[in-house]
Parts: C-alpha cells; structure tokens; sequence
C-alpha cells in the first residue's frame, strides 16, 4: 500500500470546495459586485467603474463611520490591553486562588455579543442610573449611551469587560514563559517594582504584545454583534452638516448599506476598503513579529 | 515555568510586603465583583414582574420563584420558540464542529504530507481567507448559495446542511493551520510502517494519526465551539431572521424586538442564553482556557 492520489483528493476535497464556495468565489465576485449597480434582484447588472467608490469617498455617512471606527479601535486597544495587563501582573502575583480570578475574569468572554448588548443596554439605561439615582451620585444618572460624546466610552467599557479577560490569557501565558531567576536578580539589585515591570517583563514578553495589541485591533475593527444589541448606531448627532449615526461603526455601516437601503453594490464597495484595511494590519503585524525574530 | 511569577515583593518579608499582598487581594475580589455584576444583575431582574423591573432595577427579587414563571413566559412565547432554537444552536454546534474537526484534521494531513505545488497553493489559499472579513463575502456568499440551491433544485439558505456547509467554509481555516502546525511535528515512519503492513490510507488516517491529535482536536473544537454558538450574523443571513430553523442569538434578537422595554423578560431570555455554556465552562476550564490561548498564539 501506498499513499494515492485518489484518497488525498478525498481528504482534501470537502474542505476545499467548502472554502472555493463560500469565502474564495464569493470574495471574487464581490469585488466584481462593487464595480456595477447590483442591487440583490436586479437580473442584468451595469458596469459602473469606480463610481461606488468615488460615492463612497464623497459620502459623509461613511466618512463619520470610519473615524468613528478608528477612535472606537484607539480607545479600545488602549483599554482592552492596559486593564489585561495589569489584570496579567494580579494572577500572577502572589495572591491566593489566582486560578479562580484568571477563571471568573475570562468568563464575559464566553457570552456572545448579542447576548452581552442587550444585557448591558440594560445596565447602562436602567441599572446604573437607578443605582447613581439611589446613591445620589448626579454623573451616573445620565446614560453612557444614550450621550453620543460617550457613547463609544460606553462601547469601549462593554468590550474591555468583554475581552480583557482573553487577553489577560495570553499576558499570563507570555509572563509564565519568562524566567524567574532574572527578576529575582533585579530585586536583589535593587530594582523597584515598577521598575522591574518597565524595563525588565514588558521587553522580555514584547512578542506578547505584539500578538495582543493585533488581536485586539482586528477584533474593534471588526466589532458587530455587541454594536448591533447595545447601541444599533445611535444616538443620533450632526456631522459636517449631515445627520449621522454617533456610533455606527463599520462593519454595522456595511450591513445597513446593504439591508435597509437595499444598495449591495455600495455597502460591497465599502467592504472591499474595510477588507484593505485589515490586511494592511496583517502585513504590518507579520512585518514587526518577523523584525523581532531577526533581533533575538 | 513558574505558575506565579511573585513580582510584588520578592525576597523582602517584613510587614509591609504582607499588607501589600492582603493589598492586593483585597482589589481582587473587589475586580471579580465587579466582573461578575452583569450576571447578578441577569439573574435577579428575571426574578422580577414588570412593574418590580420598573421600580427597582437594582434590588434583589422579592420572590425567587418569580425566575421559573418568568422562564415558563419566555418558553411558552408565542412569537418567539426558544426551545426549538436551543436545540437548533445545539444541532448546528455540534455537526459544525464534527465536520470541522474531521475534514479539517484530513484536509491537514494530505497538505503536511503531500508535497506537490497544489498542495502547496491549496495551504496558501487556507491561511489567507483567515484575513478575509465576513462583511466582504457575505452579501455575494448568500447570492452564491441561493444561486446554487435554485439551480440543483435543493434548498441551501434555511437549512441544517446550509449552515454546516457554511461553518466548514469559515472554520476550517484556522482549523486546518492549527492541525498542519501539528501534523507537521508527528514523524512519518510512524506512518510508513503502517502502509508497509499494508493498512489503506483512510486506515492510517483514523487508527494511527487521527488518535495523536486529541489534544488539538480539543483546541479546535473549543475556539470553533465558542464562536458557532454565539455567532449572529451568519446564522442571520442564510438561515434568516424569522425562518424555520433558529440559533438563540436569532431568538434573542427577536425577543427583544418583540418584547421592547419589557427587561424581565430580555433579560431572563439572555439568562437561559448564558447558563448552558457557563456551566460547560466550570466542567471544562482546563481545555476551555488552554485550547483559547493556544488558537490565539499559534
């Protein structure tokens, strides 16, 4: 017996066509879609060149919805990243039941978005300014989001709550690969605590970083499910003369595009952007983690 | 490997260093308090009426029992078969991962072994639909499906083997460049001895190689596992929102649309959503936490 041909195209085959089918052709026609007026129904399409991407670029709607999604993506990473890894140095300090605490602080993690945005509209509509109402604490009795300046604070909170547990993991898994020894020496010569975090664990586990950082960018941009059940865009607010959704994201843009104004081609044109976007973090993200490898 | 990396106050034992640790043990429970508040809050606001919601979102129930009545509300909805959609969110969680995990497991060891140039071309293709976004695909994927469901004359969108058919084209992905990291490690006279002795290549497969992938089928299975049983917008667009066949995050959705403001009813719907898959997270928290980290370093 040998191996043959036959059999590996066997074994091959159902994943294969399953990715041919649904992510490889309808990747292709997609960017065929964004070039005509494809609408969903329309049995004939016209080609129309670039114009979806010149509306696009001319549009207010998708001008706001991208800074927006940049900010959210900026303050997000920003927290999601600090809160784990401060929660990292916690579970791995010396405190006891840090299983429990790595446990209860990944649980959010494993509720979905849509689950999680209807819990926490709740939260902040109702609980919070009932609990500000009962403690007399004025700030809380005003609705993160229902306030298109905090709204995406509030987005942020949700999926700090959510993620920060997750990339805790990770931190806690770079920092239990690191060697005790060298942190024991610094202490013995005298080296601070913060000082032993600064300039001795976070170079030593830079490669953790870079994963969590990209992790934690590609999944803001990507954000959807918990956009949808906490805020579905609003509130409402003005932008360069035009009323848009404060809290729109992207990826909630590109289905609107497509569902309520029945525009596939457009919302197709904006995906294929999003798309650029987020190989241009792949490629950066392979470009420092390769950088790293040749300097150690 | 350490499991605590003692960073506060190695080597000193005075006084200090041990109300710096009661210190921080004390923000511990404080932090796990606050992480958990959004559960407690679930579960005591689906003890409430209605008017109890109103009144007091923050209290405590005054009557436990009032969960069960309003568990039995959401169950008996006449809008909304919750029932029907667990099970559905269980059915398509678990053929997904079953044919996830077999195909993809296959599919790796034919490109580990095979060394031809499509082979090659095939890997590459799989790692790089892993940066493609569900937003671009999505609109022309349902198109593409409806497109091949008219034409064999069989129903794709709405369907059992629709979603599965779909869930191995996004999950098999990063399945299969998990298993290939893997597979590439298992040495290949373990293999080449078996088909000297004349084993069939399917037999190789399953009674030689397939058993030294358990610890990584559990990896594929819990990262694949979490995100079919929370994921919303696939399931919204090819089995639709109101269609035969449901996930819970469907039926949530539409829970809510139906029953707005009506929180002690939302809110014991996103606890039925919640409890099965926390209390599968006690039983298996090793592999639920090893099988995360290992999917996000690799």
């Amino acid at each position: 017996m040998k191996r043959s041909k036959a059999w590996d195209a066997v074994f091959l085959g159902p994943s294969l066509i399953a990715l041919v089918m649904v992510v490889i052709l309808p990747f292709i026609q997609g960017i065929g879609f964004s070039l005509t007026d494809w609408n969903g129904v329309r049995p004939v399409l016209t080609y129309v060149g670039f114009a979806n991407y010149q509306d696009m670029f001319n549009s207010v709607e998708f001008l706001y919805s991208f800074l927006v999604t940049l900010l959210y993506t900026v303050v997000n990473v920003a927290l999601v990243n600090v809160v784990a890894f401060l929660l990292a140095l916690l579970v791995t300090s010396r405190i006891k039941g840090r299983n429990i605490y790595r446990a209860g602080f990944f649980i959010p993690n494993l509720i979905g978005g849509i689950v999680l945005g209807y819990t926490w509209q709740f939260m902040f509509n109702d609980f919070f300014t009932a609990l500000g109402g009962q403690l007399g604490i004025q700030a809380m009795q005003q609705s993160l989001i229902a306030n298109k300046d905090t709204v995406i604070l509030g987005m942020s909170i949700v999926n700090t709550w959510q993620y920060a547990g997750y990339i805790m993991l990770i931190f806690v898994a770079g920092i239990q690969s690191t060697s005790q020894e060298v942190m024991e020496a610094a202490t013995v010569d005298g080296a601070s605590y913060p000082q032993r975090v600064t300039r001795i664990l976070i170079p030593m586990i830079a490669n953790t970083f870079t994963i969590s950082l990209f992790l934690t960018i590609t999944n803001s941009f990507k954000m959807f499910d918990l956009n949808v059940a906490l805020t579905n865009g609003g509130p409402a607010m003005r932008f360069m003369g035009k009323i848009v959704k404060s809290s729109q994201l992207l990826a909630l843009t590109i289905y609107n595009k497509s569902i309520t104004t029945k525009e596939l081609a457009k919302g197709q044109a904006m995906s294929v952007v999003f798309f650029l976007v987020l190989v241009a973090f792949s490629l950066l993200q392979v470009y420092l983690s390769k950088r790293k490898e040749v300097e150690a | 490997m350490a499991d605590s990396l003692h960073l506060d106050a190695v080597g000193s034992k005075n006084s200090n260093a041990r109300w710096k640790r009661v210190l921080l043990e004390v923000v511990a429970i404080i932090l796990l308090l606050l992480v958990l508040t959004p559960f407690i809050v679930v579960l005591f606001n689906a003890g409430k009426t209605y008017d109890q919601i109103t009144l007091s979102p923050v209290a405590p129930p005054s009557d436990w029992s009032m969960v069960l009545t309003n568990i039995k509300a959401v169950f008996n909805d006449p809008t909304t078969d919750f029932l029907g959609a667990f099970l559905d969110s269980l059915t398509i969680t678990a053929i997904s991962l079953s044919v996830i995990i077999f195909f993809s497991s296959m599919a790796a060891w034919v490109l580990v072994r095979n060394k031809s140039k499509f082979s090659k071309f095939s890997f590459m293709l799989f790692v790089a639909a892993m940066v493609v976004p569900f937003q671009v695909v999505m609109y022309p994927m349902v198109y593409f499906l409806k497109g091949i469901g008219d034409t064999l004359g069989i129903p794709v969108l709405g369907t059992y083997h629709g979603i599965v058919f779909a869930y191995l084209g996004f999950g098999c992905s990063l399945s299969i460049f998990i298993f290939h990291g893997f597979i590439k490690g298992v040495p290949l006279a373990l293999e080449e001895s078996a088909f000297i002795d004349g084993c069939s290549q399917p037999g190789v497969f399953f009674k030689i190689i397939f058993p030294l992938l358990m610890p990584t089928v559990m990896t594929v299975a819990i990262l694949n596992g979490i995100w079919i049983w929370n994921d919303y917008l696939l399931p919204l667009l090819v089995l639709g929102g109101n269609g035969q066949v449901q996930t819970i995050p469907l039926a949530v959705t539409a829970f809510a649309g139906a029953y707005v403001k009506q929180w002690n009813l939302i809110m014991t719907a996103a606890l039925m959503a919640m409890v099965p898959i926390v209390i599968l997270f006690l039983f298996a928290q090793k592999y639920i936490i090893k099988g995360m980290v290992e999917g996000a370093i690799k």
